[in-house]
């Protein structure tokens, strides 16, 4: 009998932390898929950010390193002038890499370091406990926007994927969801072409995925991801936002 | 004997590390060491190395973990304010047990103080500086041959332990010319870094894993108290202090880095006037070199601990003499430089000779 459907060999065999009906499963299988296909678990380095993917170490079977909050890119700068021969990739989410990250991020982009980075944004700090992060909605309530999120105090969203398309740096950015499987199946070839482009040598390659957390939103999984499609695509709109091999596109 | 080649000291620290096999530098502007940054961006490239200029020190000591994690010697140096920004990494270092040689060129303080020669930062070296239970090795040259022998030492020390190093020197130690020889000593041997995330296929297909987050109570505990147990051992094998005419000495004086040459010139003018006096230049800051004061206590009168700051290192000395003898200290704020009178002038008025 053929196996149509098993764990890929850069997932790690292990029960994850993470909540029910939260995407960042999905995101780790895609991310593990892609390394299996290319080939390149023994030469895969990964960095865990500070949040709700800090124990990212423990659910990839490549060798992983973890950061200080935000730092991610720094230490895989680090990491890949070592080992220009690997792929590294930084998994960091949106407080991570948009709030207290964003000089390390921007930087790398700059440098276009030989890096790929899985930005995921649900647009809340999940770990720490439901906190607004720099990718908040206007008007959603967190438990430090607890009356919804005034643009008028508390500042508008970053699109962290437009602001770094403006830089010479990088080679690749897109913005893809995981809310539906079209998207997900999007994703997992923007995945694929960061990784690529990252080993032919392009440049600075950055993937944002759109993600839920339905335990600090306070709604349902299905109202999660539904939540992502009519209010976050709307602001986060996907697409391809920069590619060197095509040009730039909206 | 080598050849002996008259350098700047931010310059020497640069081409030591090299000569050390140092091939990634990551740092950021500020005065006074910027020679040393400068200097890599020159050599790195001509040995096959990797200069980075970082967006900070903040990521500057983030590009070291992630270096010193894939199993490279890799370094870094800034002054006062940015070891400040420096020691979150540090402390991320020293908890993942990371070999890291870091070089601080002090400067006054404290905030943004001043650009000339300071000791302020000796709490901050040796105490901690960032967050939880942890050591630096700290080593403080005195001359720029010193310089360059601890900065091979620090890398030894930093591979051997898997911990990190301070060398810290100061404004006068970075911008002063002396000659130096780079000689080419093997020190201890190391152990290989089978721990390094390097990629599977280079250490036989296990998962390697950089990190310090021991969410387990417990497992955090045993972490800390392993942790304590190799600070231990630092300290039973790796005091260092040079120890000048200590064994008629009457009053010991006590200084370390710039501040004690100048004090070994006064010590020498002392003598000539037949005032028995001695020096203890701790070399290594953590660990303090208990073992030394140990040989001193019981023959000398009295201590004067010299600092280019209000009085940092002197409480360890206090601690370490234990009420045995008194300690006196004597102190200009960063900046300024004690000259050799002052600290004569000091020791004269304590041992009761001529005001």
């Amino acid at each position: 009998m053929v196996k149509v459907f098993e764990r890929p060999k850069a997932l790690a065999d292990v029960p994850t932390h993470y909540c029910p009906g939260c995407t960042h499963g999905i995101i780790h299988r895609l991310i593990a898929e892609v390394i299996d296909e290319l080939g390149i678990v023994d030469k895969t380095i990964g960095v865990a950010p500070v949040g709700c993917a800090v124990l990212a170490y423990n659910y990839f079977t490549c060798d992983m390193q973890q950061a200080a909050h935000g730092r991610a890119p720094a230490v895989a700068t680090g990491i890949k002038r070592v080992c220009p021969d690997s792929a590294v990739f930084t998994y960091q989410g949106d407080g991570d890499l948009a709030s207290i990250g964003c000089a390390e991020i921007v930087h790398a982009a700059a440098r276009s370091e030989q890096i790929t980075t899985i930005f995921v944004n649900n647009g809340i700090y999940g770990m720490t406990g439901g906190q607004m992060a720099p990718t908040t909605l206007p008007g959603d309530k967190t438990t430090t926007s607890p009356y919804g999120r005034d643009t008028s105090k508390q500042g508008f969203p970053i699109r962290i994927s437009e602001m770094l398309a403006t830089l010479d740096g990088p080679a690749y950015i897109a913005r893809v969801s995981v809310h539906n499987v079209a998207n997900i199946v999007r994703a997992r070839k923007a995945i694929k072409k960061a990784f690529e482009y990252q080993l032919a040598g392009k440049g600075f390659t950055l993937v944002e995925i759109l993600s839920t957390c339905p335990t600090n939103w306070g709604i349902t999984p299905i109202e999660a991801l539904n939540k992502v499609k009519s209010e976050m695509l709307p602001y986060f709109p996907l697409g391809e936002i920069k590619d060197i091999e095509a040009g730039e596109k909206k | 004997m080598g050849e002996r080649i008259l350098m700047k000291g931010n310059e020497a620290i640069g081409e030591a590390a090299i000569k050390a096999g140092c091939r990634f530098f990551f740092g950021y502007p500020i005065t006074p060491q910027n020679e040393l940054p400068e200097y890599m961006s020159r050599r790195m490239p001509q040995v096959d190395g990797t200069f980075v200029q970082a967006e900070s020190e903040i990521a500057a000591i983030n590009m070291v973990y992630g270096a010193a994690g894939a199993g490279a010697r890799a370094m870094t140096s800034s002054s006062s304010p940015g070891i400040s920004l420096k020691q979150e990494g540090i402390s991320y270092i020293a908890g993942a047990e990371l070999p890291a040689v870091i070089v601080n060129i002090v400067r006054g303080g404290p905030g943004l103080g001043g650009i000339q020669p300071g000791q302020g930062d000796y709490f901050q070296s040796v105490k901690g500086g960032g967050h939880g239970d942890y050591r630096l090795i700290v080593l403080a040259p005195a001359n720029l041959q010193e310089a360059v022998d601890l900065v091979t030492e620090a890398f030894d020390l930093a591979d051997y332990y898997r911990n990190p190093v301070l060398i810290l020197g100061d404004g006068l130690l970075g911008q002063m010319m002396e000659p130096v020889e780079f000689k080419a000593t093997k020190l201890r041997e190391l152990p290989a870094k089978e721990w390094a995330t390097n990629g599977l296929r280079n250490h036989g297909g296990k998962t390697n894993i950089i990190n310090s987050l021991v969410l387990d109570p417990h497992g955090l505990e045993e972490h800390n108290i392993r942790l304590q147990e190799k600070y231990a051992r630092i300290v039973e094998a790796e005091q260092k202090a040079e120890i000048v005419d200590c064994d008629d000495a009457e009053l010991a004086i006590v200084a370390y880095g710039s501040t004690a040459r100048i004090a070994k010139t006064a010590v020498t003018q002392l003598r000539q006037e037949g005032l028995k006096v001695g020096l203890i230049r701790p070399i290594s800051l953590w660990p303090f070199p208990v073992k030394d004061f140990e040989k001193v206590i019981p023959t000398v009168k009295s201590f004067l601990t010299v600092e280019m700051s209000a009085g940092q290192m002197v409480e360890d000395v206090r601690l370490t003499v234990n009420g045995c003898k008194p300690v006196y200290f004597y102190g200009r704020m960063g900046g300024i430089v004690p000259a050799p009178e002052e600290i004569a002038a000091q020791v004269r008025e304590i041992l009761g000779g001529a005001k």
